[in-house]
């Protein structure tokens, strides 16, 4: 059953055209990676299955459900996380609280119920303070729980928003390039990391990435944007040899 | 001068009395703002605006309407609530400095109104307000509004609110309806406001329209930012800083402003984080942890 | 009488203009509201005043000098209390330092002048002029025609010289600028200056048209000035000078027309309105944020 359908999606920006036409599904529980030079519009595609921004022309669908207008907080609610390609994480908070605001959208107490401290409000703390520590474990930064956030080294800041998004237990997980500025060790424990929580969470995964070991890895299907449209989709064996995903990454010619 | 107070002099210099009073009513003024300003990122510069707005509307309700104390003060807050309310709707979402210019803009408004408007006495103010307000009611609702600020901060809502400061676009991908918040902050933050404006009519006796004009609006968020940003302690430590130095600078009177001024420049650019910005009770909690192991050990 | 009200809207607005121009050229290179830019206007009305009171000058003279004074002022302010925060501290910190500075100055003056209101003795002859059925002063005609000219310079400055393409590339992109080659502190400099001497250029010649000058006429002034800079879009130098031009007039005609006690709203309620319909001002651009 297909996750997540985008059918024709065009973006305009004032008369830059950063997506064209692209047609995409993907799969319950597979991991599907899109790669593409820079600029080819792949956060921008990110943005606007987060609801950032409204496709200009398209249908964008989530679970049989059209989504195209729908605000982020509510997309967030339906169950699509995401990380950032620029790191956006709360900075002055703590890192257990940055995991603990991931998990807003599916927990219900109120202002007025905060404010009076009803047991209901106390129990659903206990459960989004728990599942939190257990997500902290879970990426190995459990010990660091009480850092600010902005203290942590640039891999564990990646993996905290990972962290993060896990809490809103999403069934879609929008990871937009989470193995950036990783070394190679970091890389091989990120791979290891999502396949275990697409495994565990049964999360269908849809990855950025400009690694293209890691991609090619891990990876069931790939989809090959440039300049705002798809020229290319399949298996990894397949995207390593088609022609014209070679001629994007190095240029005409080469 | 309240009864309350009057029998509270035989035990107190009623200076300091006047200044503890006062010192509450700040503390909730500010707490108010603090929730739009420095837990919700939300800069508002007009907060007077709304402590008007309260003083004004319970006082009159006092005066001309014979209401009680209490359902004066909750009208009055909950009018400026209102406003708040009404003025958050369009306005935030426009970016931080041009919330800013609007709140500036929207307490002058009320400034000017106040200034023509026939009940509340125009430019030469209400008096006669009675003097509900005394040492016991002031505190006791600044520890209530404390300890209900201290909750809301701990909880999921407290975090939401944090995670609008911290970082908008990230807070809306965890499922917080952003602009929905940063309206319930400003109307909640408003209340307070108009609590305070009700609180201090009915202790002043008789207010006037200068009472509330921009500089007011700066220095709550003066006693906001000094303390530390989004913190209760700060809050709290930067309405005794600002609430104390006018007094104890009285010596220099002519040159307080002077010193005042020149503070805020050096404190930005030596601490802009604000007195306790960057403390946390966990971490004084660690390090005293640390001294005790370490004579343990000796 | 409606082309008068308009002659003294646009002689009003001519002021608030100069005064928007130091805002939104400051906060368009630093992103900062200088809350101290009303006092800068301030201390230019008073400089003026002192220079024609006590040491004889004429009017152009005075205000040449104040000018000067001004742009010292302004360059030191920026040294002292702003300088320092540059790219460390929050937006939020800047703007406290920058209303530090404006209750200093402010306080300053009125502990040198006290707060009564002071008066320009006469410096300029009460003459006026016919043009068909209206009257002009002559102060009215110096201040559009000096205002122009200044507005004129600055967007000649701004265009066509070297300084002013190194202005334009630093409100555009600061870090790029620098990397360019292009010394930004100069630079940053240099904007506060031109605006202060705009403003204090503004402040001597509302001091003598209005004939009062007093420690705090900065703070409304200012106020209005930068809701005026807002509404024409701050960053935007024809905005300004749109903004200010219109605020002037809206403003003298609300007063003819409707009523003077709310003289003071009418600034903020046109700027809220404004602000409301088109956030980015009138002539402000949309800016779209990098996700």
């Amino acid at each position: 059953m297909p996750v997540l359908t985008l059918e024709g999606i065009s973006q305009e920006f004032g008369g830059l055209r950063a997506l064209d036409g692209v047609n995409m599904v993907v799969e319950e529980g597979e991991i599907f990676g899109i790669i593409g030079p820079n600029g080819a519009g792949k956060t921008t595609l990110f943005n606007i299955i987060t609801g950032i921004y409204v496709p200009s022309e398209g249908d964008l669908i989530f679970k049989e459900r059209r989504i195209n207008r729908m605000a982020t907080h509510n997309i967030a609610r339906l169950g699509i996380g995401r990380t950032f390609q620029n790191i956006r994480l709360f900075n002055k908070l703590s890192v257990l609280d940055n995991v603990r605001v991931g998990s807003h959208g599916i927990s219900r107490s109120g202002f007025f119920k905060s404010l009076l401290g009803l047991p209901s409000m106390l129990r659903e703390e206990k459960e989004i303070k728990s599942r939190a520590e257990e997500l902290l474990e879970l990426v190995g930064l459990y010990d660091k729980k009480m850092e600010y956030a902005d203290n942590l080294a640039y891999g564990e800041q990646r993996r905290l928003e990972i962290a993060r998004a896990l809490a809103l237990k999403p069934s879609l997980l929008l990871l937009d390039e989470p193995a950036a500025g990783m070394n190679s060790g970091e890389k091989v424990e990120l791979m290891k990391l999502i396949e275990q929580i697409r495994q565990e969470m049964k999360l269908t995964i849809l990855l950025v990435e400009h690694d293209m070991s890691l991609v090619m890895t891990i990876c069931e299907r790939i989809a090959v944007l440039d300049y705002g449209r798809k020229i290319a989709e399949g298996p990894p064996e397949e995207i390593k040899n088609d022609e014209r995903v070679i001629q994007s990454y190095l240029g005409v010619g080469a | 001068m309240n009864a309350l107070d009057a029998t509270l002099t035989q035990y107190i210099d009623p200076y300091y009395l006047r200044i503890m009073i006062l010192l509450g009513i700040n503390i909730i003024l500010a707490l108010g703002l603090n929730l739009i300003t420095g837990v919700t990122g939300q800069l508002s510069m007009g907060h007077a605006g709304f402590m008007s707005i309260g003083a004004y509307t319970s006082a009159i309700l006092s005066i001309q309407f014979g209401f009680s104390y209490l359902m004066a003060l909750l009208t009055g807050a909950a009018v400026a609530a209102f406003f708040g309310f009404l003025i958050g709707i369009p306005t935030l979402r426009l970016e931080g400095d041009y919330l800013a210019m609007v709140t500036i803009g929207f307490a002058e408004i009320i400034r000017v109104f106040f200034l023509n408007f026939e009940p509340g006495g125009k430019a030469v103010g209400l008096s006669g307000i009675p003097q509900h307000t005394n040492f016991i009611t002031v505190w006791l609702i600044a520890l209530l509004i404390i300890a209900l600020n201290t909750r809301l901060l701990k909880s999921r809502m407290g975090r939401a609110f944090y995670a609008i400061r911290e970082n908008e676009i990230a807070a809306a991908s965890t499922g917080i309806d952003t602009t929905r918040l940063k309206i319930l902050a400003f109307t909640a933050g408003s209340f307070l406001g108009g609590l305070g404006g009700g609180l201090y009519s009915h202790y002043m006796y008789y207010i006037n329209p200068q009472d509330f004009g921009f500089m007011k609006s700066i220095e709550l968020l003066n006693m906001v930012i000094l303390g530390g940003m989004g913190s209760i302690p700060g809050t709290i430590l930067g309405s005794f800083i600002l609430t104390l130095a006018p007094e104890m600078l009285r010596i220099v009177a002519e040159y307080r402003l002077l010193f005042y001024g020149a503070l805020l420049v050096i404190l930005m650019i030596f601490r802009p984080n604000g007195i306790l910005g960057d403390v946390r009770i966990y971490d004084l909690k660690k390090r005293w942890g640390r001294k005790e192991v370490k004579t343990c050990q000796s | 009488m409606f082309w008068e009200q308009l002659l003294n809207g646009l002689t009003l607005g001519s002021t608030y203009a100069l005064i928007a121009l130091g805002y939104t050229m400051v906060y368009g290179i630093v992103q900062l509201i200088n809350f101290a830019h009303g006092e800068i206007y301030m201390f230019g009305a008073f400089a003026g005043l002192i220079l024609v009171s006590f040491f004889g000058f004429n009017l152009i003279a005075a205000m040449l000098a104040a000018m000067l004074f001004c742009m010292l002022l302004g360059i030191l302010v920026e040294r002292i209390a702003y300088r320092p925060l540059r790219g460390k501290s929050s937006r939020l910190s800047a703007l406290i330092s920058a209303i530090g500075v404006s209750i200093f100055l402010s306080t300053l003056m009125a502990l040198m002048a006290g707060t009564n209101t002071h008066r320009y003795p006469e410096v300029i002859a009460h003459q006026s002029y016919h043009l068909g059925s209206l009257d002009l002063s002559l102060m009215q005609i110096l201040i559009l025609a000096v205002s122009a000219l200044l507005m004129i310079g600055l967007q000649f400055m701004v265009q066509k010289t070297r300084i002013g393409k190194a202005m334009r590339a630093c409100s555009q992109d600061l870090d790029a600028s620098y990397l360019m080659g292009i010394n930004v502190n100069r630079v940053i400099s240099f904007t506060f200056a031109v605006g202060s001497a705009l403003a204090a250029a503004g402040g001597v010649m509302v001091g003598v048209y209005y004939n009062a000058v007093w420690p705090y006429m900065g703070m409304m002034a200012g106020l209005k000035a930068f809701a005026a800079a807002v509404m024409g879009g701050i960053g935007s130098i024809p905005g300004a000078m749109i903004g200010g031009l219109s605020l002037g007039i809206m403003e003298i005609m609300g007063v003819a027309y409707l009523s003077s006690s709310y003289k003071d709203a009418i600034a903020f309620g046109m700027l809220i309105l404004v602000l409301l319909i088109r956030p980015q001002g009138l002539m402000g651009q949309k800016i779209s944020k990098k996700v």
